[in-house]
């Protein structure tokens, strides 16, 4: 029987398996191949989403799990309450390199300013220690979360 | 780099690529696919409509490292337009307009893009410029002298009119190009472009979703494909469970190759179900019993044996026997995993008639190459839609990927799209070689070197690309950075000993070869210094006085890391000074080592002459970058081998640096009018000895094998 899941405000019926992980329905079932896919493992934060607010790995979260709770990705950051700020702060200090990560990156920082909005340096490691970007972009990354609290 | 046979001319150029050598012009032939769109296309770069749209079209690929900005501005500086009014496209796959001027093929790597594309994408500009402003002139009936060119228009100094670029479209596309050799570039006191930090170009699509990677490609109906490649290199499908495959919701096919196990479904959840369903046999094959002892037993035998020579001046001999201090030492260099963040990945469609492919590569004339051997269709047949990068790091060089996607998607209707889990990534690279070098030196009284000697073991990645620049047994990138130290020692010999691993491949890996040779170059002067009881920066000083680049470098990053001012309890700060990619870099690391032997690295600080520079905000990005991917290897990486199988497998154990490890990275950027030089890969090769020789100044442990062990520095 398909599923039921609410992403960025919409309904959307999927014909899967329950055990499927929620970032393959977004990225190849609805097509928003902004969430991306890094490890499998939710090892690296690539694929962080919000689920009713919460940073969470897609790549580990089953549909069946989901039920009723909204789904937020990249797409629809610029609509959530930091989400606009961190964008911005993020193309002034130019933080991507190839990208790839960013959008886990982003998810994981609005998450955090949500809950704390001025974060400490401690506080941004803290939240963020879960995404790997291998370009190295760390040091923009709080530099860029910082901004967009101020 | 590319698979098909080189000769030794273009080996030449390649070889000049990576050393800095020299640059050939490109040829700035039109765009076919532009010709007869109503379009002016001066040259296979640029095209304006007549709307004035200025599309510039990248030859090379952008993975991270900022080179879609750079390009776009070198060519935006000489056509008189902002940078924001352009819009980007990448290159189509066509060599004989888009081959990179000193690697003769399509194809970016080696901190080279700068190098050779710094003069012909400025001549492609201002060619655009001249015709612009020659057009325009004509209509007035003025001397062209008369016009100047600036933000998309050309005026009339003398009767103040203007024409946008738009509206000179169909008269300048009359015009013939002047000839490239008498075109004037604008001189850098008149660039506006140039050498600022403007924003990158790429970032906005990086921060919304919207930006599409090789691996978002979703051509009409494309399936998608998980893949197991023989987890023993060489090794082949024997059986599999078909029937508990197609068993699971979405499934599609599986499909067996000479080396892999696919599964093709609806969607990634179903086929990587489907294949863990598939309880593959493999036949391993010969390298079924191949471990990193057995490798390195191997390696530290041959190398033992002399190798072939790559420069040898001075009597070495008589230094050694006449020094009054001599030193030996065995520096190792692990196997490296690229683990870019993007996993390998292809989108292919193949059809009786041809082939589409949708892939991120940094090597489009070797992919060329590899579908055209795999499904036996005439190369015009084959089309290559390339994508930006999710990190390239030397892995998107090789082709190997793509060649697996091709070998699955011959045996599917319609296109499909190959994606490796982050353990296929991990356990099926091609790995940067695993390097056993034995250094030597004698020292004068005054504890200066009279002698040095540097014998690298290792595998050669120009016999597996390019045999034929191996006619003296020397492989050039296994002894970059080796040869030619920014040092002068009276007597020096650098030999290079083939040893090929059995069971592992070797490649290109963020650094090349400097990656490798300034650790062990570097480190070892230190133990020099050490010998001579002198300070690691004032001895360098001492050896670079006919080296005033080097010097400059190494003089303003120990002046801004406060050199010489005390540090606290097991906190020590090294130094590394090299000449690499055709640029001076000094690199200061201040570590701190725990009583457990964690290290922490609290501040590193880069000095850089990398000549004229085009962006210096990418330039900081890479040195910053560039510091934290070579300090994850430093720290975490090695790729060890047990029954012929990789042993890691994921971000567990095959660890990044992360957020909280990464000391923040200060840039410091020297004015200099010298041509420009490579910048992505500087600071990987630096940090290396920084970083070890800090552990030194911190602990009086030497560090010769890489990665850092910890327990080795809690007993110091």
């Amino acid at each position: 029987m398909p599923s039921s899941i609410k992403v960025n405000g919409q309904t959307h019926l999927v014909d899967a398996d329950e055990d499927t992980p929620l970032l393959w329905v977004l990225r190849d079932i609805l097509g928003m191949t902004g969430t991306k896919f890094g490890c499998g493992q939710a090892l690296c934060g690539a694929c962080t989403v919000h689920i009713d607010g919460v940073a969470t790995r897609s790549c580990v979260t089953t549909i069946e799990t989901i039920g009723e709770s909204e789904v937020t990705t990249i797409e629809a950051l610029h609509t959530m309450e930091h989400g606009k700020r961190l964008q911005d702060a993020w193309v002034e200090l130019e933080v991507p390199q190839c990208g790839y990560c960013q959008s886990g990156q982003l998810m994981s920082a609005a998450a955090l300013l949500a809950e704390t909005p001025k974060p400490t340096n401690a506080d941004i490691d803290g939240a963020m220690s879960g995404n790997i970007c291998r370009c190295g972009t760390y040091q923009r990354i709080r530099a860029a979360i910082q901004r967009a609290s101020a | 780099m590319a698979t098909s046979n080189f000769n030794r001319r273009e080996f030449l150029k390649i070889s000049a690529a990576f050393t800095g050598g020299l640059v050939v012009n490109l040829p700035l032939g039109k765009d076919a696919i532009a010709a007869g769109s109503g379009d002016f296309v001066p040259n296979a770069f640029i095209r304006i409509d007549r709307k004035g749209l200025v599309t510039l079209v990248m030859p090379q690929v952008e993975m991270g490292q900022g080179i879609y900005t750079a390009q776009a501005m070198l060519l935006a500086e000489e056509l008189e337009v902002a940078l924001e009014d352009v819009k980007l496209e990448a290159a189509p796959l066509n060599e004989a307009l888009y081959a990179h001027p000193m690697l003769r093929r399509q194809m970016t790597g080696g901190s080279t893009s700068i190098r050779a594309f710094w003069k012909p994408l400025r001549i492609a500009g201002a060619t655009a410029r001249i015709m612009l402003i020659e057009a325009a002139a004509k209509q007035w009936g003025v001397d062209p002298k008369t016009c100047r060119a600036e933000d998309g228009f050309v005026f009339n100094e003398t009767n103040s009119k203007k024409l946008a670029y738009g509206e000179l479209v169909d008269a300048a596309a009359t015009l013939t190009p002047p000839a490239p050799e008498g075109i004037t570039l604008k001189s850098p006191e008149k660039f506006r472009l140039l050498g600022t930090p403007a924003k990158r170009l790429d970032t906005p699509g990086k921060v919304n979703g919207s930006l599409k990677y090789g691996i978002d490609a979703a051509p009409a109906g494309v399936k998608i494909a998980a893949i197991a490649v023989s987890p023993v290199l060489g090794g082949k499908p024997r059986s599999v469970d078909e029937k508990a495959v197609l068993a699971v919701k979405g499934v599609h096919k599986i499909i067996l190759t000479d080396s892999a196990v696919a599964v093709v479904a609806d969607h990634t959840g179903a086929a990587k179900k489907g294949l863990e369903a598939a309880a593959i046999v493999w036949d391993n094959g010969e390298n079924a019993s191949v471990s990193s002892a057995d490798i390195i037993t191997h390696l530290d035998e041959q190398s033992r044996q002399p190798g072939a020579v790559a420069r040898s001046e001075g009597d070495v001999d008589k230094g050694l026997a006449g020094a009054s201090q001599r030193l030996e030492a065995v520096y190792q260099l692990p196997f490296l995993a690229h683990s870019t963040m993007e996993p390998m990945n292809c989108t292919v469609h193949v059809r009786k008639d041809g082939c589409e492919l949708w892939v991120g590569t940094q090597n489009l004339s070797a992919a060329k190459v590899g579908v055209v051997t795999a499904t036996g269709l005439p190369p015009e047949k084959v089309v290559i839609n390339n994508h930006i990068v999710g990190g390239g790091f030397g892995r998107r060089l090789e082709v190997d990927g793509i060649i697996h996607a091709v070998k699955v998607a011959m045996q599917v209707d319609g296109p499909v799209k190959v994606i490796w889990s982050r353990e296929e990534d991990i356990q099926h690279g091609y790995y940067r070689p695993y390097y056993y070098d034995r250094m030597s030196a004698g020292l004068d009284a005054d504890g200066n070197p009279i002698a040095w000697t540097h014998r690298v073991a290792g595998s050669s990645i120009y016999a597996r690309i390019a045999p034929a620049a191996m006619a003296n047994g020397v492989d050039p990138d296994g002894v970059e950075g080796a040869v030619h130290p920014p040092y002068k020692f009276p007597a020096m010999h650098v030999e290079f000993k083939q040893v090929e691993p059995q069971g592992v491949l070797t490649s290109w890996w963020r650094g090349v070869g400097p990656t490798h040779n300034i650790f062990m170059v570097e480190s070892f002067i230190d133990e020099l210094a050490a010998a001579a009881k002198a300070d690691p920066v004032a001895y360098r000083k001492r050896l670079l006085t006919e080296n005033p680049r080097a010097l400059k470098v190494l003089e303003v990053a120990a002046e801004k890391a406060d050199w010489g001012k005390p540090v606290g309890p097991r906190q020590g700060r090294g130094v590394a000074v090299q000449f690499a990619f055709g640029s001076y870099f000094a690199m200061i690391a201040d570590v701190t080592v725990g009583t457990d032997g964690a290290v922490r690295v609290t501040r590193i600080v880069g000095a850089v002459d990398c000549g004229l520079t085009v962006n210096p905000n990418t330039i900081a990005a890479q040195i910053e970058g560039g510091a934290i991917y070579g300090l994850t290897a430093a720290l975490y990486g090695a790729i060890t081998f047990k029954d012929g199988r990789v042993e890691q497998s994921n971000f567990d154990n095959y660890q990044a640096l992360r957020i909280e490890e990464a000391p923040h990275v200060e840039t410091h950027i020297i004015p200099s009018a010298e041509p420009p030089g490579g910048i992505g890969e500087v600071s990987t090769s630096a940090v290396f000895p920084a970083v070890t020789n800090a552990i030194f100044a911190a602990t009086g442990y030497r560090v010769r094998t890489l990665p850092v062990n910890a327990r080795d520095l809690q007993k110091v």
